[in-house]
């Protein structure tokens, strides 16, 4: 097995903004099985922040426990990483985010770190709106123990080794909605033409984005009867549109036929370009968003592209009025501002 | 685009670009692999079978196989292809078992070959071990042809030129040395079945300028004076020498001079430095032994005085271009400038020359001299006549003889046996698979950073001092096996099948060199535009699958594939293995 990329590129790569190819944000050759659906999460992920320009060191990855967390380890070899304990990814991601809200923060889970162990965090992270994107590679069992269905398994699944799936599956984007979350999308890791984009808007989005992606487990459950398989995702998957993300710069000049398309203006500055969306499909309809997801949920079909967006929303920073400097670059008199201001502060309390 | 054809035998061929570019086609990669295993008779042997002198090509050879070699394209420099066979040829076993066999029952047929250079001996090669007699005719003492006459031994030892040459004529070659052919009527008046014509172009182009004639004795033709200094007639030249021309001969007429007592040699060009036609190597190599090069010169007229010569003097020119992009040497308008010479070399081409070649031999020949000769068969006007090497289609380089050679034997073996010579052999063809295991190859698919090794030379001083004495010491084996790893292994191709691809795209985000793309078909045009990296180099073909199921098409640009093995090692239903390709042209003797 090789484990060392050969350092060779194409010559004639593109470059980005900050003159950088995709190599400058690679990560080390991936150990996951081979045609695992997360390497093409990673690579998505790595394209993301290539087209968007973000200097790798600005970026910081953080992840749990399981195959999807391992991920960062194989994409953006030069950002800040870290990889927490099962299911917390979401209390070291506050914990950061509230730190230094200065850098973009990349959060990795699988559906077992989410939806099972890390239920509890995955929830609360969503209600305070934590300024993050968090994607789920969710491929319904917990391939890192050969395959035991996951709490997204789908009733009626079938294992690799036979059994069905007697549980009902949580749906995590539905979640989501119903908790209140500003940015919530859902993809497919065989369809990167839909993921790059969502994770760009993710991104551009300030506030809690949360993309769910069907990623299947080549090993474990990737067999006939299982409902996260590559051939079953293809056969079953509904778009709610095309989505692109529009630079800031971008002269927004195409003028939509009533119905078939809008450009929704980021916090940022940019736009996310949906076009041919679905009839009756309002990106900014939460309740409308949950009424579709169940509706292809009743006819058997996985729902994807971006399913709600709130461009104005308070992310945690304004709610708890919280440090706009990262605390690093605080000095002492700034943090330590001394007896007379502990004193005003102690005559408020009298 | 239609799918790939990868049945059609020239495709993956084409993947293989040094052993694409090779006039004789020797599969590179296949013997670069056994220099790295040490096995370094079986390299020879790969060698041989398919350009007949590894010894004298690996010294010499116009390396056709290193511009083209994919590595050029992914970093400076190629894979230094042609001292590696020169390894293989220093550290072989004996080989004279591993020679066909001559069959104690001869055919019956006889066939003369007319010069005894590498295309009439590459003929003697391919048929003497089919039965044939064969009779060898050459006007010099031993055999080898130019590569005895004007190869310097300098660059090619005697004893090497001396082995590869004997191995061919120890196949019960009957050979006729010192004696030159003054008629081919004469020869097919004896009965022969078959002649081939390996004559080469061997007479030097003049410079008929002013004082050409009183200079006479200290002006000489270049190939003629490397063959004289090759068969020992002459052993000194003037301290002060001018080389005329820009070819490979006059690096090789600058440097002897420098070991024949030429103590200020200097080359004069008359286009610019950078349109030389001399190899690159060669031209460093002359620069090397400290002998300029002055370009832009062009030479006005021979200067003597009281009976000796004393230089020439020359016109400086500068290059330019006209409307219809046509080159013109334009004179600057300095005074000509005149340069002091004992002797002058004047290497400035070569020509074919048939004198000896009546016309009712019926063997036509076109207003240039040149006769009419089948690109594909090399038959001749006269359908007993076969020509190849230099006398085909004018002055080329040994490797391309060695190709003419194999392709006339097969002519004349069709020809004496009855059989229509369009009706051509296929080449062999064989596709392997390298899977050893779930991960593993039976190759070495690790991609190695390292430059380019240099191959050391010997001692300038005591160099120069010795005519015979090699300059190239060759590659040491630890070397060797280091540059041998440089090799991308491109004959071990990437093959797809798409029935078992479930597009997971774990290729597409593995590929280190962006090779790989699932899209939509297209034109060709429109697709190169479309890919992960763009797909400029044209001349690298796209390797286009059927539609899969989601209606797209795999695309993969063959130009800068590494042949690592990744899309292969990250593919979970093998839809892409690595696969050997061997492709051997066939010979008349295989």
């Amino acid at each position: 097995m090789t484990y060392i990329r050969p350092k060779f590129r194409h010559p004639d790569l593109p470059k980005n903004d900050l003159g950088y190819t995709t190599k400058e944000y690679e990560g080390s050759l991936s150990t996951l099985c081979a045609g695992c659906g997360h390497d093409s999460i990673s690579a998505s992920i790595i394209e993301a922040c290539f087209e968007l320009s973000i200097p790798p060191h600005r970026i910081a990855k953080l992840s749990g426990i399981g195959c999807s967390s391992k991920t960062p380890t194989y994409f953006l070899g030069n950002s800040h990483g870290f990889n927490s304990v099962h299911g917390r990814m979401p209390s070291v991601a506050t914990g950061a985010n509230m730190a230094n809200r200065d850098l973009t923060y990349i959060g990795v889970s699988g559906d077992g770190d989410t939806a099972s162990i890390g239920m509890g965090q995955f929830v609360h992270v969503i209600r305070r709106n934590l300024n993050m994107v968090y994607i789920v590679m969710n491929n319904g069992c917990y391939g890192l123990t050969k395959g035991q269905d996951s709490a997204t398994a789908d009733e009626g699944s079938k294992s690799k080794a036979g059994s069905v799936n007697p549980f009902q599956p949580i749906d995590l984007a539905g979640l989501a909605l119903e908790l209140g979350a500003s940015f919530v999308a859902q993809s497919f890791s065989g369809d990167k033409e839909q993921l790059i984009p969502l994770i760009k808007a993710a991104i551009s989005h300030q506030g809690f984005a949360f993309i769910n992606v069907i990623s299947p487990c080549v090993t474990f459950n990737n067999n006939p009867g299982s409902t996260k398989s590559y051939d079953y995702v293809r056969e079953h998957i509904e778009s709610t549109g095309k989505t692109d993300l529009v630079p800031e710069k971008t002269e927004i000049l195409t003028s939509y036929e009533s119905g078939t398309g809008t450009d929704v203006k980021m916090h940022d500055g940019t736009y996310i370009r949906l076009e041919k969306l679905a009839a009756n499909r309002n990106p900014f309809d939460r309740m409308g968003a949950m009424n579709a997801l169940q509706a292809a949920r009743n006819r058997n079909e996985i729902l994807t592209g971006l399913l709600f967006v709130e461009t104005e929303t308070e992310n945690l920073h304004h709610t708890i009025n919280s440090s706009e400097r990262p605390l690093n670059s605080l000095l002492q008199e700034e943090l330590c501002p001394g007896s007379l201001v502990l004193a005003d502060i102690n005559d408020e309390l009298r | 685009m239609k799918p790939t054809d990868t049945s059609n035998p020239e495709y993956f061929h084409k993947v293989v670009d040094c052993q694409y570019a090779c006039p004789a086609h020797t599969p590179v990669p296949e013997y670069i692999r056994l220099i790295a295993a040490g096995k370094y008779t079986e390299a020879y042997m790969v060698n041989w079978e398919s350009n007949v002198f590894p010894g004298i090509l690996g010294r010499t050879c116009d390396r056709p196989c290193e511009p083209a070699c994919r590595r050029g394209r992914i970093e400076e420099e190629p894979v230094a292809i042609c001292r590696l066979k020169r390894v293989a040829a220093d550290n072989k076993d004996d080989v004279k078992a591993f020679m066909p066999a001559i069959p104690s029952q001869m055919n019956g047929k006889r066939v003369a070959l007319i010069g005894a250079g590498p295309a009439s001996l590459t003929v003697a090669r391919d048929l003497a071990p089919l039965g044939y007699e064969i009779h060898l005719y050459d006007e010099h003492e031993a055999g080898g042809g130019m590569m005895r006459s004007q190869i310097p031994s300098f660059r090619l030892p005697t004893e090497v030129l001396n082995e590869e040459v004997g191995y061919i004529l120890d196949m019960g070659i009957h050979t006729h040395f010192k004696t030159y052919v003054s008629s081919l009527n004469e020869i097919l008046e004896k009965g022969y079945d078959a002649v081939f014509v390996g004559t080469g172009a061997p007479r030097g182009r003049n410079l008929d300028l002013p004082g050409r004639e009183e200079a006479g004795k200290n002006v000489h033709i270049g190939i003629e004076w490397l063959a004289s200094v090759a068969f020992e007639h002459t052993h000194k030249i003037g301290k002060k020498v001018i080389v005329l021309g820009g070819g490979n001969t006059a690096m090789d007429c600058c440097r002897t001079s420098r070991r024949l007592g030429g103590e200020q040699v200097k080359v004069v060009v008359r286009s610019p430095f950078s349109e030389m036609k001399a190899s690159p190597w060669e031209i460093e190599d002359a620069m090397h032994e400290d002998i300029p090069i002055l370009e832009n010169h062009v030479p006005k007229s021979f200067v003597v005085k009281d009976g000796s010569l004393k230089g020439m003097f020359f016109e400086k020119v500068m290059v330019e271009y006209d409307d219809s992009g046509k080159r013109k040497l334009v004179p600057v308008g300095e005074p000509d400038v005149f340069i002091e010479a004992d002797d002058v070399l004047v290497a400035i081409g070569q020509q074919n020359s048939f004198p000896w070649i009546e016309k009712e031999t019926g063997v036509n020949f076109d207003e240039w001299g040149m006769p009419f000769v089948d690109r594909a068969t090399h038959q001749s006007s006269n359908k007993k006549v076969f020509f190849g090497g230099d006398s085909a289609f004018g002055p080329k380089n040994v490797i391309t003889a060695v190709a003419h050679g194999h392709q006339a034997a097969i002519s004349i073996d069709l020809y004496c046996q009855g059989t229509a010579l369009t009706e051509r052999p296929a080449p062999f063809t064989n596709l392997v698979s390298k899977k050893m295991g779930i991960h593993e190859w039976s190759y070495d698919n690790d991609v190695v950073n390292d430059q380019r090794f240099i191959v050391p030379l010997a001692e300038k001083k005591a160099a120069l001092s010795d005519r015979k004495l090699e300059v190239e010491l060759g590659f040491d084996i630890a070397t060797a096996v280091k540059e041998a790893h440089r090799c991308l292994n491109c004959d071990v191709q990437t093959v797809f099948e798409k029935d078992k691809c479930i597009e997971c795209d774990a290729c597409v985000d593995i590929c280190p060199t962006s090779c790989i793309t699932f899209t939509l078909n297209g034109e060709e045009e429109d697709l190169r535009s479309r890919l992960k990296a763009p797909a400029f180099n044209i001349t690298q073909d796209l390797y286009v699958s059927d539609t899969l199921a989601t209606k797209r098409v795999m695309v993969k640009d063959e130009d800068v594939c590494l042949h690592c093995g990744l899309c292969a090692e990250r593919c979970p239903t093998s839809a892409w293995d690595m696969q050997q390709y061997l492709y051997k042209v066939t010979k008349a003797c295989h």
